[in-house]
Protein backbone atom coordinates (compact mmCIF):
# COMPACT_ATOMS: atom_id res chain seq x y z
CA UNK A 1 0.00 0.00 0.00
CA UNK A 2 1.12 3.57 -0.49
CA UNK A 3 -0.09 6.99 0.50
CA UNK A 4 0.86 10.65 0.69
CA UNK A 5 -0.32 13.74 2.47
CA UNK A 6 0.48 17.42 1.99
CA UNK A 7 -0.14 20.53 4.05
CA UNK A 8 -0.76 23.50 1.77
CA UNK A 9 0.13 26.02 4.45
CA UNK A 10 3.56 24.74 5.43
CA UNK A 11 4.12 22.78 2.20
CA UNK A 12 5.07 19.91 4.46
CA UNK A 13 4.61 16.49 2.92
CA UNK A 14 4.78 12.85 3.90
CA UNK A 15 4.60 9.67 1.85
CA UNK A 16 4.98 5.92 2.23
CA UNK A 17 5.17 2.99 -0.18
CA UNK A 18 5.42 -0.75 0.11
CA UNK A 19 3.51 -0.84 3.36
CA UNK A 20 2.01 -4.23 4.07
CA UNK A 21 1.03 -4.41 7.73
CA UNK A 22 0.08 -0.88 8.73
CA UNK A 23 -3.66 -0.46 9.14
CA UNK A 24 -3.67 3.17 8.06
CA UNK A 25 -0.99 3.97 5.53
CA UNK A 26 -2.07 7.62 5.39
CA UNK A 27 -1.39 8.07 9.08
CA UNK A 28 2.04 6.58 8.64
CA UNK A 29 2.66 9.07 5.84
CA UNK A 30 1.69 11.85 8.21
CA UNK A 31 4.10 10.55 10.81
CA UNK A 32 6.89 10.60 8.25
CA UNK A 33 6.06 14.24 7.68
CA UNK A 34 5.79 15.13 11.36
CA UNK A 35 8.37 12.91 12.98
CA UNK A 36 11.25 12.43 10.55
CA UNK A 37 13.58 14.76 8.68
CA UNK A 38 12.44 12.99 5.53
CA UNK A 39 9.40 13.08 3.29
CA UNK A 40 9.14 9.57 1.95
CA UNK A 41 9.85 6.14 3.44
CA UNK A 42 9.28 2.82 1.72
CA UNK A 43 9.14 -0.91 2.18
CA UNK A 44 11.13 -2.34 5.06
CA UNK A 45 12.21 1.12 6.14
CA UNK A 46 8.60 2.26 6.32
CA UNK A 47 7.55 -0.86 8.20
CA UNK A 48 10.41 -0.43 10.68
CA UNK A 49 9.41 3.19 11.22
CA UNK A 50 5.82 2.10 11.81
CA UNK A 51 6.93 -0.17 14.57
CA UNK A 52 9.15 2.52 16.07
CA UNK A 53 6.13 4.80 16.16
CA UNK A 54 3.90 2.13 17.62
CA UNK A 55 1.19 2.48 14.96
CA UNK A 56 -1.39 -0.22 14.59
CA UNK A 57 -0.19 -3.12 12.48
CA UNK A 58 -1.89 -6.35 11.47
CA UNK A 59 -1.12 -9.41 9.44
CA UNK A 60 -0.98 -8.61 5.69
CA UNK A 61 -3.91 -10.97 5.18
CA UNK A 62 -6.13 -8.36 6.93
CA UNK A 63 -6.07 -6.29 3.75
CA UNK A 64 -6.83 -9.08 1.32
CA UNK A 65 -10.43 -9.65 0.23
CA UNK A 66 -11.98 -12.58 -1.66
CA UNK A 67 -13.02 -10.21 -4.39
CA UNK A 68 -9.48 -9.07 -4.95
CA UNK A 69 -8.12 -12.60 -5.00
CA UNK A 70 -10.57 -13.22 -7.78
CA UNK A 71 -9.56 -10.06 -9.61
CA UNK A 72 -5.94 -11.08 -9.43
CA UNK A 73 -6.70 -14.48 -10.84
CA UNK A 74 -8.64 -12.92 -13.71
CA UNK A 75 -5.92 -10.42 -14.42
CA UNK A 76 -3.26 -13.11 -14.47
CA UNK A 77 -5.37 -15.22 -16.79
CA UNK A 78 -5.80 -12.32 -19.13
CA UNK A 79 -2.11 -11.60 -18.68
CA UNK A 80 -2.72 -8.00 -17.98
CA UNK A 81 -2.29 -5.47 -15.26
CA UNK A 82 -5.61 -3.91 -14.48
CA UNK A 83 -5.66 -0.35 -15.66
CA UNK A 84 -2.91 -1.15 -17.99
CA UNK A 85 -2.19 0.26 -21.31
CA UNK A 86 0.88 -1.43 -22.66
CA UNK A 87 0.41 -5.17 -22.29
CA UNK A 88 -1.06 -7.07 -25.21
CA UNK A 89 -4.45 -8.34 -24.14
CA UNK A 90 -5.63 -11.87 -24.65
CA UNK A 91 -9.30 -12.13 -25.39
CA UNK A 92 -11.64 -9.21 -25.46
CA UNK A 93 -10.89 -6.59 -22.84
CA UNK A 94 -13.84 -4.59 -21.52
CA UNK A 95 -14.54 -1.62 -23.73
CA UNK A 96 -13.63 0.98 -21.19
CA UNK A 97 -11.18 -0.88 -19.04
CA UNK A 98 -10.72 1.86 -16.54
CA UNK A 99 -13.05 0.71 -13.84
CA UNK A 100 -12.16 -0.86 -10.55
CA UNK A 101 -9.54 1.57 -9.46
CA UNK A 102 -9.67 1.89 -5.74
CA UNK A 103 -7.36 4.78 -4.93
CA UNK A 104 -8.99 7.01 -2.34
CA UNK A 105 -8.32 10.62 -1.58
CA UNK A 106 -9.52 13.71 0.17
CA UNK A 107 -8.93 17.41 -0.21
CA UNK A 108 -10.12 20.10 2.15
CA UNK A 109 -9.96 23.80 2.96
CA UNK A 110 -10.76 24.80 6.51
CA UNK A 111 -12.28 27.90 8.01
CA UNK A 112 -8.84 29.54 8.26
CA UNK A 113 -8.22 28.95 4.57
CA UNK A 114 -5.66 26.20 5.13
CA UNK A 115 -5.58 23.58 2.41
CA UNK A 116 -4.57 19.94 2.59
CA UNK A 117 -4.65 16.83 0.44
CA UNK A 118 -4.23 13.11 1.09
CA UNK A 119 -4.30 10.05 -1.17
CA UNK A 120 -4.02 6.34 -0.43
CA UNK A 121 -4.06 3.14 -2.47
CA UNK A 122 -3.20 -0.50 -2.84
CA UNK A 123 -2.11 0.17 -6.40
CA UNK A 124 -3.07 -1.87 -9.44
CA UNK A 125 -4.28 -5.45 -9.51
CA UNK A 126 -1.44 -7.74 -10.60
CA UNK A 127 1.13 -4.97 -10.44
CA UNK A 128 4.76 -6.00 -10.39
CA UNK A 129 6.19 -6.34 -6.91
CA UNK A 130 7.76 -3.06 -5.93
CA UNK A 131 5.72 -1.02 -8.34
CA UNK A 132 5.14 2.50 -7.11
CA UNK A 133 2.34 4.54 -8.64
CA UNK A 134 1.32 8.15 -8.54
CA UNK A 135 -0.30 8.06 -5.14
CA UNK A 136 2.81 8.61 -3.00
CA UNK A 137 4.47 10.93 -5.51
CA UNK A 138 4.04 14.54 -4.42
CA UNK A 139 3.00 16.57 -7.42
CA UNK A 140 1.48 13.59 -9.19
CA UNK A 141 -1.25 12.08 -7.01
CA UNK A 142 -1.22 14.65 -4.24
CA UNK A 143 -0.49 18.34 -3.96
CA UNK A 144 -1.52 21.30 -1.86
CA UNK A 145 -0.34 24.89 -1.59
CA UNK A 146 -1.87 28.21 -0.68
CA UNK A 147 -4.17 28.17 -3.71
CA UNK A 148 -5.62 24.69 -3.91
CA UNK A 149 -5.46 21.07 -2.83
CA UNK A 150 -5.64 18.22 -5.33
CA UNK A 151 -5.87 14.42 -5.16
CA UNK A 152 -5.78 12.33 -8.34
CA UNK A 153 -6.82 8.80 -9.24
CA UNK A 154 -6.57 6.61 -12.32
CA UNK A 155 -3.67 5.34 -14.39
CA UNK A 156 -0.71 5.95 -12.17
CA UNK A 157 1.81 6.10 -14.95
CA UNK A 158 -0.21 8.81 -16.73
CA UNK A 159 -0.69 10.80 -13.54
CA UNK A 160 3.05 10.75 -12.89
CA UNK A 161 4.10 11.87 -16.34
CA UNK A 162 1.52 14.65 -16.38
CA UNK A 163 2.33 15.76 -12.80
CA UNK A 164 -1.44 16.09 -12.48
CA UNK A 165 -1.89 17.49 -8.98
CA UNK A 166 0.89 20.01 -9.38
CA UNK A 167 -0.32 21.10 -12.79
CA UNK A 168 -3.73 22.13 -11.53
CA UNK A 169 -2.02 24.41 -9.04
CA UNK A 170 0.50 25.62 -11.61
CA UNK A 171 -2.23 26.68 -14.03
CA UNK A 172 -3.99 28.63 -11.31
CA UNK A 173 -0.76 30.25 -10.24
CA UNK A 174 0.89 31.03 -13.54
CA UNK A 175 -2.09 31.58 -15.78
CA UNK A 176 -4.62 32.77 -13.25
CA UNK A 177 -7.13 30.09 -14.18
CA UNK A 178 -9.96 29.31 -11.82
CA UNK A 179 -9.89 26.00 -10.02
CA UNK A 180 -12.48 24.50 -12.30
CA UNK A 181 -10.79 25.66 -15.50
CA UNK A 182 -7.39 24.49 -14.31
CA UNK A 183 -8.70 21.08 -13.21
CA UNK A 184 -10.71 20.53 -16.37
CA UNK A 185 -7.80 21.63 -18.53
CA UNK A 186 -5.51 19.06 -16.93
CA UNK A 187 -8.05 16.26 -17.29
CA UNK A 188 -8.95 17.20 -20.84
CA UNK A 189 -5.31 17.22 -21.86
CA UNK A 190 -5.01 13.42 -21.90
CA UNK A 191 -6.74 10.62 -23.84
CA UNK A 192 -9.96 9.23 -22.38
CA UNK A 193 -9.75 6.70 -19.66
CA UNK A 194 -6.73 8.03 -17.89
CA UNK A 195 -7.58 9.78 -14.67
CA UNK A 196 -9.77 12.00 -12.57
CA UNK A 197 -9.19 14.24 -9.61
CA UNK A 198 -10.85 16.08 -6.78
CA UNK A 199 -9.77 19.57 -5.91
CA UNK A 200 -10.72 22.48 -3.67
CA UNK A 201 -9.51 26.05 -3.79
CA UNK A 202 -8.69 28.47 -1.00
CA UNK A 203 -11.94 30.28 -1.69
CA UNK A 204 -13.98 27.14 -1.20
CA UNK A 205 -14.65 26.08 -4.78
CA UNK A 206 -14.75 22.41 -5.66
CA UNK A 207 -13.94 20.62 -8.89
CA UNK A 208 -14.11 16.88 -9.58
CA UNK A 209 -13.42 16.29 -13.28
CA UNK A 210 -12.61 12.90 -14.73
CA UNK A 211 -12.21 11.46 -18.20
CA UNK A 212 -12.92 7.91 -17.12
CA UNK A 213 -16.22 6.04 -17.31
CA UNK A 214 -16.92 7.11 -13.78
CA UNK A 215 -15.26 8.28 -10.63
CA UNK A 216 -16.54 7.53 -7.13
CA UNK A 217 -16.71 10.93 -5.48
CA UNK A 218 -18.41 13.17 -2.97
CA UNK A 219 -18.15 16.75 -1.80
CA UNK A 220 -19.67 19.22 0.63
CA UNK A 221 -19.39 22.93 1.27
CA UNK A 222 -20.09 25.10 4.26
CA UNK A 223 -22.90 26.65 2.30
CA UNK A 224 -24.81 23.39 2.61
CA UNK A 225 -24.17 21.94 -0.84
CA UNK A 226 -23.31 18.27 -0.98
CA UNK A 227 -23.06 15.65 -3.66
CA UNK A 228 -22.21 11.99 -4.02
CA UNK A 229 -21.66 10.56 -7.46
CA UNK A 230 -20.17 7.95 -9.72
CA UNK A 231 -21.01 8.80 -13.31
CA UNK A 232 -20.16 11.94 -15.26
CA UNK A 233 -23.61 13.43 -14.96
CA UNK A 234 -24.26 12.59 -11.32
CA UNK A 235 -24.80 15.45 -8.95
CA UNK A 236 -25.25 19.11 -9.76
CA UNK A 237 -22.87 21.92 -10.45
CA UNK A 238 -21.11 23.62 -7.57
CA UNK B 1 17.34 22.12 -37.54
CA UNK B 2 17.66 22.22 -33.76
CA UNK B 3 20.90 22.82 -31.95
CA UNK B 4 22.07 20.37 -29.36
CA UNK B 5 23.05 21.29 -25.82
CA UNK B 6 24.03 19.43 -22.67
CA UNK B 7 24.28 20.22 -18.99
CA UNK B 8 25.52 17.96 -16.21
CA UNK B 9 25.84 18.30 -12.46
CA UNK B 10 27.58 16.55 -9.62
CA UNK B 11 25.73 18.15 -6.73
CA UNK B 12 24.81 21.48 -5.18
CA UNK B 13 26.12 22.91 -1.93
CA UNK B 14 29.89 22.90 -1.88
CA UNK B 15 32.18 23.80 1.00
CA UNK B 16 33.78 27.12 0.03
CA UNK B 17 36.94 25.79 1.63
CA UNK B 18 37.03 22.58 -0.33
CA UNK B 19 40.72 21.86 -0.95
CA UNK B 20 42.08 22.68 -4.34
CA UNK B 21 42.94 19.12 -5.27
CA UNK B 22 39.39 17.93 -4.60
CA UNK B 23 38.05 20.76 -6.74
CA UNK B 24 40.41 19.79 -9.54
CA UNK B 25 39.46 16.13 -9.29
CA UNK B 26 35.77 16.94 -9.47
CA UNK B 27 36.29 19.23 -12.45
CA UNK B 28 38.28 16.53 -14.23
CA UNK B 29 35.49 14.01 -13.81
CA UNK B 30 32.90 16.56 -14.90
CA UNK B 31 34.95 17.49 -17.95
CA UNK B 32 35.37 13.88 -18.94
CA UNK B 33 31.66 13.11 -18.64
CA UNK B 34 30.73 16.31 -20.43
CA UNK B 35 33.06 15.43 -23.29
CA UNK B 36 31.47 12.00 -23.53
CA UNK B 37 28.08 13.66 -23.94
CA UNK B 38 29.38 16.17 -26.46
CA UNK B 39 30.98 13.46 -28.59
CA UNK B 40 27.74 11.47 -28.60
CA UNK B 41 25.69 14.53 -29.53
CA UNK B 42 28.06 15.45 -32.35
CA UNK B 43 27.53 11.93 -33.68
CA UNK B 44 23.76 12.48 -33.71
CA UNK B 45 22.92 10.29 -30.72
CA UNK B 46 19.38 10.76 -29.36
CA UNK B 47 18.98 12.73 -26.14
CA UNK B 48 17.71 9.77 -24.12
CA UNK B 49 20.76 7.67 -24.98
CA UNK B 50 23.07 10.56 -24.18
CA UNK B 51 21.66 11.22 -20.71
CA UNK B 52 21.82 7.55 -19.86
CA UNK B 53 25.41 7.20 -21.06
CA UNK B 54 26.61 10.32 -19.24
CA UNK B 55 24.90 9.43 -15.97
CA UNK B 56 26.31 5.89 -16.22
CA UNK B 57 29.75 7.44 -16.45
CA UNK B 58 29.07 9.65 -13.42
CA UNK B 59 27.71 6.64 -11.49
CA UNK B 60 30.80 4.61 -12.22
CA UNK B 61 33.17 7.20 -10.83
CA UNK B 62 33.42 7.15 -7.03
CA UNK B 63 33.98 10.91 -6.98
CA UNK B 64 30.27 11.69 -6.76
CA UNK B 65 27.38 10.40 -4.71
CA UNK B 66 25.79 7.96 -7.11
CA UNK B 67 26.49 4.36 -8.03
CA UNK B 68 29.96 3.70 -6.77
CA UNK B 69 30.76 6.24 -4.08
CA UNK B 70 27.16 6.56 -2.94
CA UNK B 71 26.39 7.91 0.50
CA UNK B 72 25.63 5.22 3.07
CA UNK B 73 22.32 4.67 4.80
CA UNK B 74 22.00 4.41 8.54
CA UNK B 75 22.64 0.67 8.39
CA UNK B 76 25.86 1.15 6.45
CA UNK B 77 24.51 -0.19 3.18
CA UNK B 78 23.98 1.65 -0.08
CA UNK B 79 20.43 2.26 -1.36
CA UNK B 80 20.45 4.01 -4.69
CA UNK B 81 17.75 5.67 -6.72
CA UNK B 82 17.46 7.19 -10.14
CA UNK B 83 15.01 8.48 -12.70
CA UNK B 84 15.02 9.23 -16.38
CA UNK B 85 12.55 11.09 -18.53
CA UNK B 86 12.12 11.33 -22.27
CA UNK B 87 10.71 14.69 -23.30
CA UNK B 88 9.03 13.10 -26.32
CA UNK B 89 5.76 11.89 -24.91
CA UNK B 90 7.05 12.48 -21.39
CA UNK B 91 7.77 8.81 -20.84
CA UNK B 92 9.52 8.18 -17.57
CA UNK B 93 11.18 5.50 -15.49
CA UNK B 94 12.43 5.47 -11.92
CA UNK B 95 13.88 3.13 -9.32
CA UNK B 96 14.54 3.33 -5.59
CA UNK B 97 16.12 1.06 -3.03
CA UNK B 98 18.54 -0.40 -5.53
CA UNK B 99 21.42 -2.16 -3.84
CA UNK B 100 23.14 -4.40 -6.36
CA UNK B 101 22.52 -2.93 -9.78
CA UNK B 102 25.71 -1.40 -11.11
CA UNK B 103 23.99 1.41 -12.99
CA UNK B 104 20.69 2.47 -11.46
CA UNK B 105 19.95 4.92 -14.28
CA UNK B 106 19.93 2.05 -16.76
CA UNK B 107 17.50 0.14 -14.60
CA UNK B 108 15.27 3.20 -14.51
CA UNK B 109 15.34 3.25 -18.29
CA UNK B 110 14.38 -0.43 -18.45
CA UNK B 111 11.43 0.25 -16.17
CA UNK B 112 10.31 2.92 -18.61
CA UNK B 113 10.79 0.79 -21.70
CA UNK B 114 10.29 -2.79 -20.63
CA UNK B 115 7.72 -2.76 -17.85
CA UNK B 116 4.10 -1.62 -17.75
CA UNK B 117 5.01 0.73 -14.92
CA UNK B 118 6.99 3.90 -14.27
CA UNK B 119 8.56 3.27 -10.92
CA UNK B 120 9.87 0.15 -9.21
CA UNK B 121 11.53 -0.08 -5.83
CA UNK B 122 13.45 -2.31 -3.48
CA UNK B 123 13.00 -6.05 -3.93
CA UNK B 124 10.73 -5.56 -6.92
CA UNK B 125 13.31 -3.39 -8.64
CA UNK B 126 16.12 -5.82 -7.89
CA UNK B 127 14.06 -8.73 -9.22
CA UNK B 128 13.27 -6.83 -12.39
CA UNK B 129 16.95 -6.03 -12.87
CA UNK B 130 17.79 -9.70 -12.82
CA UNK B 131 14.94 -10.52 -15.21
CA UNK B 132 16.35 -7.91 -17.55
CA UNK B 133 19.86 -9.27 -17.25
CA UNK B 134 21.39 -6.01 -16.03
CA UNK B 135 24.82 -6.12 -14.46
CA UNK B 136 24.62 -6.71 -10.72
CA UNK B 137 27.37 -6.64 -8.15
CA UNK B 138 27.72 -7.04 -4.42
CA UNK B 139 26.56 -4.05 -2.39
CA UNK B 140 30.13 -3.62 -1.17
CA UNK B 141 31.16 -2.51 -4.68
CA UNK B 142 29.42 0.80 -4.09
CA UNK B 143 30.87 1.44 -0.66
CA UNK B 144 34.07 3.46 -0.37
CA UNK B 145 36.28 3.71 2.69
CA UNK B 146 35.83 7.43 2.80
CA UNK B 147 32.09 7.03 3.05
CA UNK B 148 32.40 4.49 5.82
CA UNK B 149 34.38 7.12 7.70
CA UNK B 150 31.87 9.81 6.91
CA UNK B 151 28.98 7.69 8.13
CA UNK B 152 30.69 7.33 11.46
CA UNK B 153 31.09 11.09 11.72
CA UNK B 154 27.52 11.68 10.72
CA UNK B 155 26.27 9.30 13.38
CA UNK B 156 28.39 11.06 15.96
CA UNK B 157 27.00 14.35 14.84
CA UNK B 158 23.64 12.62 14.98
CA UNK B 159 22.44 14.28 11.90
CA UNK B 160 22.06 13.55 8.25
CA UNK B 161 24.91 14.25 5.95
CA UNK B 162 24.10 15.14 2.42
CA UNK B 163 27.37 13.66 1.49
CA UNK B 164 30.85 13.70 2.70
CA UNK B 165 34.10 14.85 1.29
CA UNK B 166 36.24 16.00 4.08
CA UNK B 167 39.82 15.57 3.08
CA UNK B 168 41.03 15.44 6.65
CA UNK B 169 42.81 12.41 7.96
CA UNK B 170 43.32 11.18 11.48
CA UNK B 171 40.25 12.95 12.78
CA UNK B 172 37.77 10.37 13.87
CA UNK B 173 35.33 12.44 15.80
CA UNK B 174 33.13 15.11 14.38
CA UNK B 175 34.34 17.77 16.78
CA UNK B 176 37.98 17.02 16.04
CA UNK B 177 37.12 17.30 12.38
CA UNK B 178 35.34 20.58 12.80
CA UNK B 179 38.19 21.93 14.88
CA UNK B 180 40.73 20.77 12.34
CA UNK B 181 38.67 22.30 9.62
CA UNK B 182 38.57 25.58 11.47
CA UNK B 183 42.31 25.43 11.94
CA UNK B 184 43.02 24.63 8.32
CA UNK B 185 40.62 26.97 6.75
CA UNK B 186 40.33 29.85 9.11
CA UNK B 187 36.99 31.17 10.17
CA UNK B 188 34.23 28.68 9.48
CA UNK B 189 31.53 29.56 7.08
CA UNK B 190 28.25 29.81 8.93
CA UNK B 191 26.32 27.88 6.30
CA UNK B 192 24.43 24.74 7.14
CA UNK B 193 22.83 22.31 4.73
CA UNK B 194 20.50 19.66 5.96
CA UNK B 195 21.67 19.91 9.51
CA UNK B 196 25.37 19.92 8.91
CA UNK B 197 27.91 22.71 8.68
CA UNK B 198 29.01 23.21 5.13
CA UNK B 199 32.56 22.34 6.02
CA UNK B 200 31.64 18.71 6.49
CA UNK B 201 29.11 18.45 3.75
CA UNK B 202 29.23 18.20 -0.02
CA UNK B 203 26.25 16.69 -1.80
CA UNK B 204 26.90 15.00 -5.05
CA UNK B 205 23.78 13.65 -6.65
CA UNK B 206 24.51 13.53 -10.35
CA UNK B 207 22.36 14.45 -13.27
CA UNK B 208 22.26 15.29 -16.94
CA UNK B 209 19.90 17.25 -19.17
CA UNK B 210 20.20 17.14 -22.93
CA UNK B 211 18.54 18.43 -26.07
CA UNK B 212 19.69 16.64 -29.22
CA UNK B 213 19.93 17.78 -32.82
CA UNK B 214 16.30 16.85 -33.47
CA UNK B 215 15.16 19.10 -30.62
CA UNK B 216 14.22 16.20 -28.34
CA UNK B 217 14.89 16.75 -24.63
CA UNK B 218 15.75 14.21 -21.94
CA UNK B 219 16.94 14.27 -18.35
CA UNK B 220 18.24 11.79 -15.80
CA UNK B 221 19.25 11.97 -12.13
CA UNK B 222 20.96 9.40 -9.92
CA UNK B 223 22.02 9.30 -6.29
CA UNK B 224 22.87 7.30 -3.21
CA UNK B 225 20.86 9.79 -1.17
CA UNK B 226 21.65 11.28 2.21
CA UNK B 227 24.48 10.00 4.38
CA UNK B 228 23.01 8.24 7.43
CA UNK B 229 19.51 8.41 5.99
CA UNK B 230 16.87 6.13 7.43
CA UNK B 231 16.71 2.91 5.48
CA UNK B 232 13.88 3.14 3.01
CA UNK B 233 14.13 6.92 2.71
CA UNK B 234 13.32 8.14 -0.77
CA UNK B 235 14.49 11.58 -1.87
CA UNK B 236 13.78 13.78 -4.85
CA UNK B 237 16.02 12.06 -7.39
CA UNK B 238 13.61 9.30 -8.45
CA UNK B 239 10.51 11.50 -8.27
CA UNK B 240 9.35 12.73 -11.63
CA UNK B 241 8.57 16.41 -11.35
CA UNK B 242 10.83 16.91 -8.39
CA UNK B 243 14.35 15.77 -9.22
CA UNK B 244 13.86 15.08 -12.90
CA UNK B 245 11.59 16.38 -15.64
CA UNK B 246 11.59 16.61 -19.41
CA UNK B 247 9.04 17.74 -21.95
CA UNK B 248 9.08 19.40 -25.36
CA UNK B 249 10.16 22.70 -23.92
CA UNK B 250 13.01 21.66 -21.67
CA UNK B 251 14.81 19.05 -19.56
CA UNK B 252 15.78 19.58 -15.92
CA UNK B 253 17.76 17.76 -13.24
CA UNK B 254 17.94 18.98 -9.63
CA UNK B 255 20.24 18.49 -6.68
CA UNK B 256 20.38 19.64 -3.07
CA UNK B 257 18.05 19.28 -0.12
CA UNK B 258 15.72 16.57 -1.37
CA UNK B 259 12.88 17.52 0.88
CA UNK B 260 12.95 21.12 -0.39
CA UNK B 261 13.05 19.98 -4.00
CA UNK B 262 10.06 17.70 -3.49
CA UNK B 263 7.84 20.23 -1.82
CA UNK B 264 8.55 22.75 -4.55
CA UNK B 265 8.28 20.13 -7.35
CA UNK B 266 11.30 21.99 -8.65
CA UNK B 267 11.99 20.28 -11.99
CA UNK B 268 8.37 20.48 -13.09
CA UNK B 269 8.15 24.07 -11.98
CA UNK B 270 10.87 25.19 -14.36
CA UNK B 271 8.92 23.66 -17.23
CA UNK B 272 5.57 24.92 -15.95
CA UNK B 273 6.80 28.46 -15.72
CA UNK B 274 8.11 28.26 -19.28
CA UNK B 275 4.91 26.69 -20.50
CA UNK B 276 2.34 28.69 -18.57
CA UNK B 277 4.08 32.01 -18.14
CA UNK B 278 6.07 31.94 -21.34
CA UNK B 279 9.38 32.63 -19.61
CA UNK B 280 12.56 31.75 -21.45
CA UNK B 281 14.81 29.10 -19.94
CA UNK B 282 17.25 31.15 -17.84
CA UNK B 283 14.48 33.30 -16.42
CA UNK B 284 12.46 30.22 -15.57
CA UNK B 285 15.47 28.70 -13.82
CA UNK B 286 16.17 31.90 -11.88
CA UNK B 287 12.55 32.30 -10.90
CA UNK B 288 12.32 28.79 -9.55
CA UNK B 289 15.62 28.90 -7.69
CA UNK B 290 14.89 32.30 -6.15
CA UNK B 291 11.16 32.07 -5.49
CA UNK B 292 10.41 28.43 -4.99
CA UNK B 293 12.90 27.12 -2.52
CA UNK B 294 12.07 29.15 0.59
CA UNK B 295 14.67 28.13 3.16
CA UNK B 296 15.77 25.08 1.24
CA UNK B 297 19.10 24.84 -0.55
CA UNK B 298 19.21 23.39 -4.01
CA UNK B 299 20.44 23.79 -7.55
CA UNK B 300 19.46 22.61 -10.98
CA UNK B 301 20.66 22.32 -14.55
CA UNK B 302 18.42 22.67 -17.56
CA UNK B 303 18.38 22.77 -21.33
CA UNK B 304 15.66 24.08 -23.62
CA UNK B 305 14.26 22.54 -26.77
CA UNK B 306 15.87 25.37 -28.71
CA UNK B 307 19.42 24.56 -27.66
CA UNK B 308 20.00 26.77 -24.62
CA UNK B 309 21.60 25.71 -21.35
CA UNK B 310 21.02 27.21 -17.94
CA UNK B 311 21.73 26.45 -14.32
CA UNK B 312 21.03 28.03 -10.97
CA UNK B 313 21.61 27.38 -7.30
CA UNK B 314 20.96 29.20 -4.05
CA UNK B 315 23.79 27.68 -2.07
CA UNK B 316 27.55 27.91 -2.16
CA UNK B 317 28.46 26.23 -5.39
CA UNK B 318 27.28 23.44 -7.62
CA UNK B 319 29.52 21.00 -9.48
CA UNK B 320 28.44 21.42 -13.09
CA UNK B 321 29.32 21.40 -16.75
CA UNK B 322 27.59 22.77 -19.85
CA UNK B 323 28.20 22.66 -23.57
CA UNK B 324 26.34 23.88 -26.64
CA UNK B 325 26.66 23.18 -30.31
CA UNK B 326 28.24 26.52 -31.07
CA UNK B 327 31.35 25.41 -29.22
CA UNK B 328 30.66 26.79 -25.76
CA UNK B 329 31.95 24.46 -23.08
CA UNK B 330 32.57 25.05 -19.39
CA UNK B 331 32.97 23.20 -16.14
CA UNK B 332 32.52 25.00 -12.85
CA UNK B 333 31.84 24.90 -9.16
CA UNK B 334 31.28 28.43 -7.93
CA UNK B 335 29.14 31.34 -9.05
Amino acid sequence: MEASIMDGTTMGCGAVSGVSTVVNAISLARLVMDKTPHIYLAFQGAEAFARDQGVETVDPSHFITEENIDRLRQAKQANRVQIDYTQPMEGQPPKDDNSRTGTVGCVAVDASRNLASATSTGGMVNKMAGRIGDTPVIGAGTYANALCAVSATGKGEAIIRHTVARDVAALMEHQGLTLRDAAEHVVAGVPRGNFGLVAVSVSGEISMPHNTTGMFRACATEGGYSEVGIWPDDGGET
Amino acid sequence: MARWAIAIHGGAGVDPNLPEHRQEEAKRVLARCLQLGVDLLRAGTPALDVVEAVVRELESDPCFNSGRGSALSRSGSVEMEASIMDGRGRRCGAVSGVSTVKNPVSLARRVMEKSPHSYLAFDGAEEFAREQGLEVVDNSYFITEENVGMLKLAKEANSILFDYRIPLTGADTCSALAAASEKNHGAGNGMVMNGLPISIYAPETVGCAVVDSTGACAAATSTGGLMNKMNGRIGDSPLIGSGTYACKACAVSCTGEGEAIIRSTLARDVAAVMEYKGLPLQEAVDYCVNERLDEGFAGLIAVSGTGEVAYGFNCTGMFRGCATEDGFMEVGIWE
